[in-house]
């Protein structure tokens, strides 16, 4: 059983860090929502094996199942439920601005890369007419 | 002083129940700075048609949080302890959810609240988004609900939902507004978050099955009959999830993308506060939580100073003022860590020290760069320029943090960055203190291209110009105030320098010395 929730576990989080490596958001999206379920089902894994409901005085205290990680789990999924809903709205504001839900890169690294760019084209421009001024010199 | 000392005789009589009369009165107010944040953001929500009613509860309850801090950091630093634990919901300590207030906590509490004050009053000043947007100040609140509940939390989960809390306000003050650059950052900033959040729940899962408990002061005491891989383990995947958050060296990416395109005054708080409670939670359970040899002493050292050099180079590159600045965080994040990674008196109480006077000048200099902005319409380098003539208080207020955050003496940074250095001298790290003073260098130079850029020189772009001709485009009163009060706080950091170090050398020992943090929650209940 454990086993099982193991793998099961490390095959949501495989699929999900390929989705999360993609460009789409929505698909980054369920790459989240993916990867999450496997941290529940070992948070699940946590507290140990199967177990009887834990009611008082319903049977020995021994036989009960760990309720603390499922309550933990149940936080979790909530938690995840808010943000990713969040990410849903982000996504369609993303699709009502640019017909699009392709995260961008950062503007300004672009600019700052550029200017590198540029700067080194200048600097090749400068030393080819400093060549051919010495050409012409030696000429 | 009395308004203080009323609250505390209120909050005794709160604790009808509390455990012991003396110490009744202090507990009572340690959850105090989460509740009346969160309540406040009730009301506020109640109240979003009436910005002025808005407005009065968000500061009313901030201030009200302010002086339960200060009272609770001088509560705690008089007693012989040195702690006050509140146990929520009445719940003995392993079951229940433990609230422990330490020196640390109580300073970045104290730190905290004052920042998020100023911070406020700025943005109302600034009469941009917090009047535009109703949801503004209950989002703030939470915000502030959520960074306290980080700093007192004692238990591991409860931390990650602290984290929540705080993160999810701070996706929605983040694109507040919608526009498409704050969209596009906010879809990296919450993926990232998410991310950090989800390796955080696999981590509690681990720690969980291996020991049994989610309670930090369990946990210390549990996590060291491990074996020493596992805790090894432990401590690296704690220090990822935190450093994410903290924006270490190499998860720092998605920090100089984010911070800048939000609001002014919401840039302002995130570069304050945000980060550092990502490098408190690092030290938090490092020390708490893991034995001498299971601390990642070497490999902390080598990201810090990476964290230092990429973070001023990124900075140096930058045209853009607050893309410079929150490049620049990342840098100082670094000395925070390098502290840390020391695991000496010195080198905590010297990141203690340096995390205070961080918080208060980054969000100085934010806020002096938001007032840039108003000026000249532009934060942009290339195109402002000539302001020490045409806005010579912003000129004043922005060379006082910047002074200070390159650490030149007699400002704040010069002491925390000394005491750095002094600690990593002590204990003969030699790389890591040739590159503390290599990057300090190269912040002068970074804080003097803003100054060259800003302040000196003339505006050859006609827009920008023309704005800064006198008479025009004033800098409200109140965002001008705020930030002079942020700027006094930092020199006052430095007048009182002396007991201050003190407080953050106490503060240290109680960290190094663990057994005290877990007598007085586990045998409060006892």
């Amino acid at each position: 059983m454990s086993v099982l929730l193991a793998f099961l576990a490390a095959a949501l989080f495989g699929t999900g860090t390929f989705l999360l490596l993609q460009r789409r958001l929505s698909r980054i999206i369920i790459g989240i929502g993916l990867i999450g379920h496997g941290s529940n089902v070992l948070l699940l894994t946590s507290g140990g094996g199967r177990g009887l409901p834990p009611i008082i005085d319903s049977a020995d205290p021994t036989d009960f199942s760990d309720p603390l990680p499922q309550a933990l789990a149940l936080t979790s999924i909530v938690i995840t439920f808010g943000v990713t809903a969040f990410l849903f709205a982000l996504g369609y504001r993303s699709w009502k601005i640019t017909h699009d839900d392709i995260v961008e890169d950062d503007v300004e690294d672009r600019y700052i890369a550029r200017r590198v760019v540029v700067d080194q084209m200048v600097a090749e421009g400068e030393a080819a007419a400093r060549e051919i001024e010495l050409d012409e010199d030696r000429g | 002083m009395i308004g203080a000392v009323d609250f505390a005789t209120w909050g005794g009589h709160l604790a009808a129940d509390a455990l012991a009369p003396d110490r009744g009165s202090i507990d009572v107010l340690v959850p105090f700075s989460v509740i009346v944040p969160l309540v406040a953001a009730a009301v506020s929500v109640i109240a979003a048609r009436n910005r002025i009613a808005q407005r009065v509860i968000g500061l009313g309850a901030l201030l009200a949080v302010l002086v339960a801090n200060v009272v609770l950091l001088v509560r705690v630093d008089d007693m012989a302890e040195g702690i006050a634990v509140s146990q929520a919901g009445g719940w003995a300590a392993p079951l229940g959810i433990s609230l422990v207030v330490d020196r640390l906590a109580a300073i970045m509490l104290v730190v905290s609240s004052l920042m998020l004050v100023s911070v406020l009053v700025f943005a109302i000043g600034q009469q941009a988004e917090e009047r535009r947007f109703a949801a503004f100040h209950p989002v703030y609140l939470v915000l502030a609900a959520g960074v306290s509940a980080s700093f007192i939390t004692g238990d591991l989960f409860n931390l990650f939902v602290a984290f929540e809390m705080m993160l999810v306000a701070s996706y929605v003050l983040l694109t507040l507004g919608g526009r498409p650059g704050q969209v596009r950052s906010g879809m990296s900033y919450v993926v990232i978050s998410l991310i950090a959040s989800t390796f955080f729940i696999t981590a509690l899962a681990l720690v969980y099955s291996a020991t049994g408990t989610v309670n930090m002061a369990e946990l210390s005491e549990r996590i060291p009959q491990l074996p020493s891989g596992v805790q090894t383990g432990f401590s690296l995947l704690l220090i990822i999830v935190f450093g994410i958050k903290a924006g270490l060296f190499p998860l720092f990416f998605w920090l100089p993308d984010s911070y800048p395109t939000a609001p002014n005054a919401v840039t302002a708080i995130f570069a304050g506060l945000l980060t550092k409670v990502g490098v408190y939670a690092i030290i938090r359970t490092q020390l708490l939580l893991f034995p001498d040899d299971a601390r990642q002493g070497t490999l902390l050292l080598v990201v810090a100073a990476l964290t230092m050099i990429t973070g001023v180079l990124g900075a140096i590159a930058q045209d853009d003022l607050q893309r410079i600045l929150s490049f620049h965080i990342i840098s100082h994040i670094g000395y925070m860590i390098f502290g840390l990674a020391l695991f000496t008196l010195a080198g905590i109480a010297g990141a203690i020290f340096y995390i205070v006077h961080h918080i208060v000048v980054k969000t100085a200099l934010f806020l002096v760069a938001g007032m840039i902005e108003r000026k000249a319409g532009s934060d942009r380098l290339s195109r402002i320029g000539g302001m020490v003539r045409s806005a010579p208080m912003i000129a004043v207020l922005f060379a006082f943090p910047a002074l200070s955050i390159v650490g030149i003496p007699p400002f704040s940074g010069f002491v925390a960055k000394f005491a750095l250095v002094d600690a990593g001298i002590s204990v003969e790290q030699w790389p890591i203190v040739a590159v503390a003073l290599a990057v300090s260098l190269l912040t002068m130079y970074v804080m003097g291209r803003i100054w060259a850029g800003a302040f000196w020189g003339t505006c050859e772009d006609a827009a920008v110009s023309d704005r800064l001709r006198p008479g025009q485009t004033r800098v409200p009163l109140l965002m001008t105030l705020s930030t002079a009060v942020v700027v006094a706080a930092s020199i006052a950091l430095v007048v009182f320098a002396g007991p201050m170090y003190d407080l953050a050398e106490r503060a240290a020992v109680d960290l190094l010395v663990p057994q005290n943090y877990v007598q007085q929650v586990l045998g409060a209940t006892k």
